[in-house]
């Protein structure tokens, strides 16, 4: 059986739990470094990135997680995850876990009543997508390795770099699974190819 | 086509919230103390719930430039308090971009009968409750977040607790009920039936509900959560104890790892006073009473 984690340090995570489960795979809550050692995916929820950075840092999953990605093993950063995984956020590079090769810009739609939801088509995953905007980031700029599968007004807001996956949204609020299935499917395809 | 000001969009500001403290400030400094603690959002005020109390007269909405000031110098949600069915105060904070307004029985209200019909709003806005009357009726009026009322201002987290525990065994008893018996259930409580059967269905409200009104420790955070709270508010709990920037941090850590009790006993250690508190049989305006 495949077992994704999921960061619950602050932020959405009993929803990406039960969208795991709807996509056929087992989830589990990760609260300290050592639980990831037990999965084979992780994803990094949506919440407060500045307040998720912090207890980053201080539980010491900063060095954990990058070895984790650096060993192969899949990373699914939503929302404030996106901003976790970017190489480069607001033009500085100040980042935090710095795994994805893009720029991202913070609560980029603007404040909370800017926040949308809208239909997106995601390239090779889904079409007419219920995407939900919250306060959300986007992608202003990838590298030649990431590849964009969707935009909104021109901005890029899903990304993929190999194993690594980003999106602006929050693919757990709603009960359209097809991008948390996509990354699921993601996993157990690193499992096969790690195991080999 | 972006539509905005959706339930989806509202109600997930608030899960975004989830497992994190949420502080009321009453400046940029102090705003930029709790971002750097680790709090989720701030509530900016004029005086947190302490000062209102001991002040006494009529508490309103805050001055604007201190919300726009607060709004300023972090980049975390900023939420700001109006009175209890004062539509005007919420549109005026609504036309400035606050990010969530609490329609507090902390402030005087406006209305005694009638609270806002806050589901026309883009904004989202949080609510106090004591039990599942309240908590359904705020929904149906469009709240998309829910905290207990506790007594606000006190220190004392008995009321808290009170409501938390009142919520949570609503929802245990509904659940083991039998769906004829759901109507009178809705009629003895007041609450909108619909509402009621979704609860029954999942085992929870459809909102988060946080903890609110009394938390002066770490240890009061964690036990909140323990109760079952999604995340907790502090109000004068941390600029009214000996060391703020202290306190702020224990909270934050307490709330996450609201289990691991050597942790807080670790935290809580030498970390000087809390804010002094008050028995409950001493306190004479009871703001909890305010609204039902």
């Amino acid at each position: 059986m495949t077992t994704i984690g999921v960061l619950a340090l602050q932020g959405a995570f009993r929803e990406h739990i039960r969208s795991v489960e709807a996509s056929g795979a087992t989830a589990v809550i990760i609260k300290r470094k050592e639980q990831l050692e037990t999965i084979d995916g992780l994803i990094i929820p949506g919440g407060e990135s500045t307040t998720m950075r912090r207890l980053i840092d201080q539980y010491g999953f900063l060095e954990p997680i990058r070895a984790f990605a650096n060993a192969g093993k899949p990373v699914f950063g939503t929302c404030a995850g996106l901003i976790l995984l970017a190489g480069e956020i607001d033009g500085s590079h100040d980042a935090h876990l710095g795994l994805m090769d893009m720029s991202v810009r913070r609560n980029a739609f603007g404040r909370q009543r800017d926040s949308f939801e809208t239909d997106l088509d995601i390239k090779g995953v889904a079409d007419g997508y219920n995407a939900v905007f919250i306060r959300a980031p986007y992608i202003e700029r990838v590298g030649e390795n990431t590849e964009v599968l969707a935009t909104y007004d021109d901005h890029i807001v899903v990304a993929q770099e190999g194993h690594l996956l980003a999106c602006s949204f929050h693919p757990e609020l709603t009960k359209d699974h097809r991008l948390t299935a996509h990354f699921v499917s993601m996993v157990e395809n690193s499992k096969r190819t790690l195991a080999s | 086509m972006a539509r905005t000001g959706t339930n989806v969009v509202k109600r997930g500001m608030a899960e975004m919230q989830k497992g994190g403290v949420i502080m009321d400030v009453v400046n940029a400094e102090q705003a930029k103390i709790a971002e750097e603690a680790g709090a989720v959002a701030v509530m900016a005020l004029e005086r947190v719930p302490s000062d209102i109390r001991a002040a006494g007269g009529v508490a309103r909405m805050a001055d604007p430039t201190i919300v726009e000031e607060v709004m300023n110098a972090v980049s975390i949600p900023v939420m700001a308090k109006a009175r209890i069915g004062h539509i005007a105060e919420a549109r005026v904070l609504e036309s400035m971009g606050v990010d969530y307004i609490d329609e507090s029985e902390v402030l005087t209200p406006a209305d005694e009968v009638f609270h806002i019909k806050k589901d026309g709003y883009t904004v989202p806005f949080v609510c106090g409750c004591r039990n599942i009357g309240e908590a359904t009726r705020r929904i149906a009026e469009g709240a998309s977040m829910l905290r207990t009322k506790g007594e606000p201002g006190t220190g004392n987290i008995v009321e808290a607790v009170r409501h938390m525990r009142e919520v949570q065994s609503q929802i245990r008893r509904l659940q083991s009920m039998d769906e004829d018996e759901v109507m009178v259930y809705a009629k003895e409580n007041g609450a909108p039936y619909d509402l009621l059967l979704e609860i029954r269905e999942e085992g929870r409200l459809p909102v988060v509900n946080f903890a609110a009104g009394g938390i002066a420790t770490p240890a009061d955070a964690a036990l909140m959560m323990q109760l079952g709270a999604d995340g907790v508010f502090v109000g004068s709990g941390i600029f009214k104890s000996d060391r703020p920037k202290e306190f702020a941090r224990a909270i934050v850590e307490a709330t996450t790892h609201y289990d691991d009790y050597k942790l807080i006993a670790e935290i809580s250690k030498g970390l000087g006073t809390a804010m002094k508190g008050e028995e409950m049989n001493e306190t004479t305006d009871r703001m909890q009473e305010r609204s039902e």
